[in-house]
């Protein structure tokens, strides 16, 4: 009996009950988050003229940083794809390496993050200076958060798990995760969309 | 690697540390029921001082406190939790599963509510409790002095966190775990709309979360959204309320109606009749709830399209409602009615509702509700539908379940006279509310003036609330009175359900074997076709269960001392609470537990063979 | 009576019929991949030219935006595979009270009436 239920399935994440609970509550879970970051949008969108008699958006924004920003972070969810080809294949190797590859893409999107609020606030943008001031900084900054929790929840498992194998348990662990970096990057897509791209261009 | 059997625990340790969604949801439902007596001693002060005008029993400050908090309570942390603890009871044991899909989850969800609801109320005790109203709409709440409203916003912060947990487990529940045979289509209507009521909150409380998120930023951290000096719009925040609010009153109403299902077909002896239509009426009134929350912003100036948009949208909700009245009404036909208490709430339910149904079409006309808006119409239009909706819901769920929850029966006698005082003294208080508003008395205000024709009506409205008080009372008497009523509890009405096939008390792991489910009402189908037990899906086997964990109270109380250090702006309070709190998703992480498995013959010694 | 240990190493490689499928989704992935760097590159061009006027700029930078997020949803995160029905619900129920949310905020907020 306990030899066949130790083989690598093809969906190791799904195998279980409890994996299925846990991939099927994550994406539910990300259907809430959609109606947050549109929250938040929607309230961007309504504040983004409200500059009050502070810098805004074509003052401050700079595409080079965004667009580098943004391919850190389009790489990184290919990286988590990898992991997840990896894990299926049964290479736990190959999914901690690409695991720590994302985690490394993260942190260099968050460090040019942090770099970005500071040169804003230097150019007098604080949080308290407009609407479109603190619109701009809850949504982008909310982003940023998720960014965070998702690095410190990768870099977690990564240690917990760094000589265990695959297992049914961690399998469905870091699926969510990967699940989540993805839902991470979407919302980038539209940031760097209707808050940088519009905002230079509009 | 899981152990055999879990370890001996006290009594209080093994409720704090539970995982059991029958546990959880006897504790939502005695939360609940703590709270529903906060508010309605609340409901009661209010009434008080408008008993007469120009009286000074509250001063004007402690009426819109008090006010307030009515609402809030009632809404946030009376109605749903109690609805939400007859959803953890029932509804795993309708689908025939052993648990819910996230017990720990379950667990966290329950001491988040508790914990939101407590702090909500140590403002009370703090120098004041919020006073912007249930809707704490910007300007007025952003610039309410004290610390009222901070503790509204962590509160509801807290407790919808717990809230928005609870409908993702429930949602996956009812997706995966389903028993064999139970179909969707198969489901009873209380799990059906405990399912579309978890699409609600899924959907409707992430936008509270940012609206009471910018609320705070803007109170606590020097944001800008609603100042209107900086470019701010106000507007916003109603929208974002709205967004969740229209929604949440859905919430409130779907699992009564699932209740009524229940209880109306099991004592008419009938089978629900058009099952299919309510339930797509149930799914429509979900989708529909969320294209018509701006009709509590008729008068905000979005102009005529807009305003006539979301009128139309709103009168529609009015037939997939209807469809459900009258499959009600269908269902009774011809049936051998049994007039229990839980079943003349339920009788009880359909003109009060339909009543408060009509003025809500009437209110739904935008160009009307420029005189409706704001006035005492518009609170017994909302009294109407909620207490005719859903506490009377609540009441027939409570007599109807009791003894499945409880191990007794609530006597039927004393149950009687709590109906009928209750539903006179309802009648009493809010009809009349309806022509005080049409005469012109605003809502939410402290006092009025003598000689305006208000008199008469508010004393009347008073004199029902001491009614519904009076029969609140019984209520509470018969809990205590009635527990030698031991007999007759596994299946007291002859249920239809799968509730009703297990054990009472229920047993830990709800089933032994897995039950196999061959038709709509399993346990009817049984009855009529079978020799009346649930046929089995599986060989008696070991039963694996999760352990149960201290960690949600452990991060329930961290988010609790993170927003203290919010409210009072000490920011080493913040670090530290939250500190606690992500500190224990670590350990929860890291920390692989696979529960345990009860042995077969520890199933058999429970009388759990079949 | 055993038990599946869920914490147990899970030993073996993907059946052959896995690793063929696996081999096609690494090409399909990297394809992808290579048209969102494409999509994000023309969007961000787009709207630093000076040639393409504002009034073109706009709609085609957000369908850009949603044809890449649909491809990240598809792809990456594979709602495109089978027994992901009720996925695909909630998600897209969630996009449809986003997109409500952020058009009554842009459009209903009193500045102009409609």
């Amino acid at each position: 009996m306990a030899q066949p239920a130790h083989t690598l399935p093809a969906h190791p994440e799904k195998a279980t009950l409890e994996g299925k609970n846990k991939y099927l509550g994550f994406w539910f879970f990300l259907g809430g988050e959609t109606v947050l970051f549109a929250s938040l949008f929607g309230t961007y969108l309504a504040l983004r003229g409200s500059t009050a008699d502070a810098p805004g958006p074509a003052d401050l924004f700079h595409l080079e940083l965004v667009f580098i920003m943004t391919m850190l972070l389009l790489t990184s969810s290919l990286t988590s794809v990898f992991a997840v080809i990896s894990m299926k294949k049964g290479s736990f190797k190959g999914m901690i390496m690409w695991m720590w590859l994302t985690v490394a893409l993260g942190l260099g999107f968050l460090g040019f993050e942090i770099y970005e609020f500071y040169e804003y606030n230097h150019l007098g943008l604080g949080y308290t200076s407009s609407a479109f001031a603190s619109s701009f900084y809850s949504l982008v900054g909310t982003h940023g958060a998720h960014v965070t929790f998702g690095i410190g929840w990768i870099i977690t498992l990564l240690i917990r798990y760094r000589k265990a194998g695959i297992t049914l348990t961690n399998a469905s662990k870091f699926y969510t995760a990967v699940l989540y970096w993805h839902f991470i990057d979407v919302v980038w897509v539209f940031i760097f969309t209707v808050v940088y791209l519009l905002g230079v261009g509009a | 690697m899981s152990n055999s059997s879990a370890a001996q625990k006290s009594v209080v340790w093994d409720w704090l540390t539970t995982v059991d969604h029958k546990k959880i949801g006897i504790m939502y439902f005695l939360a609940g029921l703590f709270f529903f007596t906060i508010a309605g001693i609340e409901a009661m002060l209010i009434r008080i001082q408008l008993m007469f005008p120009e009286m000074a029993f509250l001063g004007e400050q402690t009426y819109n406190e008090v006010l307030t908090m009515h609402g809030t309570t009632m809404l946030f942390l009376a109605a749903m939790p109690m609805f939400f603890g007859f959803m953890n009871f029932v509804t795993p044991l309708q689908i025939g599963a052993r648990d819910v899909a996230f017990p720990f989850v379950n667990s966290l969800g329950f001491w988040l509510f508790l914990f939101g609801g407590l702090l909500l109320h140590v403002s009370y005790f703090t120098g004041g409790a919020p006073d912007a109203g249930w809707t704490a709409y910007a300007p007025l709440s952003t610039t309410s002095e004290g610390q009222g409203v901070d503790y509204y916003i962590l509160g509801l912060q807290v407790s919808g966190a717990g809230t928005l947990m609870s409908g993702i487990n429930f949602l996956v529940t009812i997706v995966n775990m389903r028993a064999p045979g139970m179909s969707m289509m198969r489901m009873p209507l209380f799990t059906w709309t405990t399912f579309v009521t978890s699409m609600l909150i899924l959907f409707a409380f992430p936008a509270l979360t940012v609206g009471l998120l910018l609320l705070m930023l803007d109170r606590t951290f020097g944001g800008a959204f609603f100042d209107i000096g900086l470019g701010g719009n106000v507007v916003i925040y109603q929208h974002l309320f709205w967004i969740f609010g229209h929604p949440e009153v859905y919430i409130l109403i779907l699992p009564a109606f699932g209740i009524f299902s229940e209880v109306i077909s099991t004592f008419a002896k009938k089978r629900l009749f058009g099952y299919s239509a309510m339930v797509f009426a149930t799914m429509i009134i979900g989708f529909l709830g969320f294209m018509v929350w701006a009709h509590h912003m008729f008068t905000v100036g979005m102009g005529p399209v807009a305003n006539a948009i979301f009128a139309v949208a709103t009168m529609a909700i009015a037939v997939p409602t209807g469809i459900k009245i009258f499959n009600w009404l269908l269902t009774l036909w011809g049936g051998r009615i049994k007039f229990t208490t839980a079943n003349l709430f339920a009788l009880a339910f359909i003109p009060s509702f339909v009543l408060g149904g009509v003025t809500g079409v009437q209110l739904a006309m935008s160009a009307a509700d420029y005189q409706f808006h704001d006035t005492y119409f518009v609170v017994a239009h909302f009294h109407y539908v909620i207490i005719g909706g859903s506490v009377f819901g609540i009441f027939a769920a409570t007599f109807y379940w009791w003894p499945k929850m409880f191990g007794y029966r609530l006597g039927e006698g004393l149950g009687k006279i709590f109906f009928w005082l209750f539903l006179i003294g309802f009648h009493l208080t809010f009809f009349i509310q309806h022509f005080l508003g049409l005469v012109g008395m605003p809502r939410r205000v402290a006092s009025y003036l003598d000689g305006q024709g208000f008199n008469e009506m508010n004393l009347i409205s008073s004199l029902g609330a001491f009614m519904m008080a009076v029969a609140f009372i019984f209520l509470v008497v018969n809990v205590i009175v009635s527990r030698k009523n031991t007999t007759n509890v596994t299946d007291p009405w002859d249920g239809r359900t799968l509730e009703w096939a297990t054990t009472t008390p229920v047993q830990e792991f709800n089933f032994a074997q897995t039950p196999l489910i061959r038709d709509l009402d399993a346990l009817w189908y049984e009855k009529m076709n079978g020799n009346g037990k649930i046929k089995a899906a599986e060989p008696l086997d070991e039963i694996h269960m999760p352990n149960g964990s201290i960690l949600p109270i452990i991060m329930s109380s961290g988010l609790v001392v993170a927003s203290f250090g919010v409210i009072y702006e000490m920011y080493l309070l913040i670090a530290l609470g939250l500190l606690i709190n992500f500190g224990c998703m670590f350990v929860r992480s890291i920390k692989e537990d696979h529960g345990y498995h009860i042995p077969v013959s520890e199933i058999k010694k429970q009388g759990g063979e079949s | 009576m055993s038990h599946v240990d869920p914490s147990a190493r899970l030993e073996g490689k993907a059946s052959r019929d896995t690793e063929r499928s696996l081999k096609r989704e690494t090409k399909a992935q990297i394809a992808s991949f290579v048209f969102m760097i494409f999509m994000t590159s023309t969007a961000f061009l787009t709207v630093a030219s000076d040639a393409i006027p504002t009034g073109f700029a706009i709609p085609f930078i957000l369908l850009l935006a949603s044809v890449q997020v649909i491809m990240q949803l598809y792809y990456f995160m594979h709602l495109n595979s089978k027994g992901n029905a009720w996925a695909n619900v909630m998600m897209w129920s969630g996009l449809f009270v986003a997109a409500m949310t952020v058009a009554s905020l842009m459009l209903l907020i009193g500045v102009t009436k409609y």
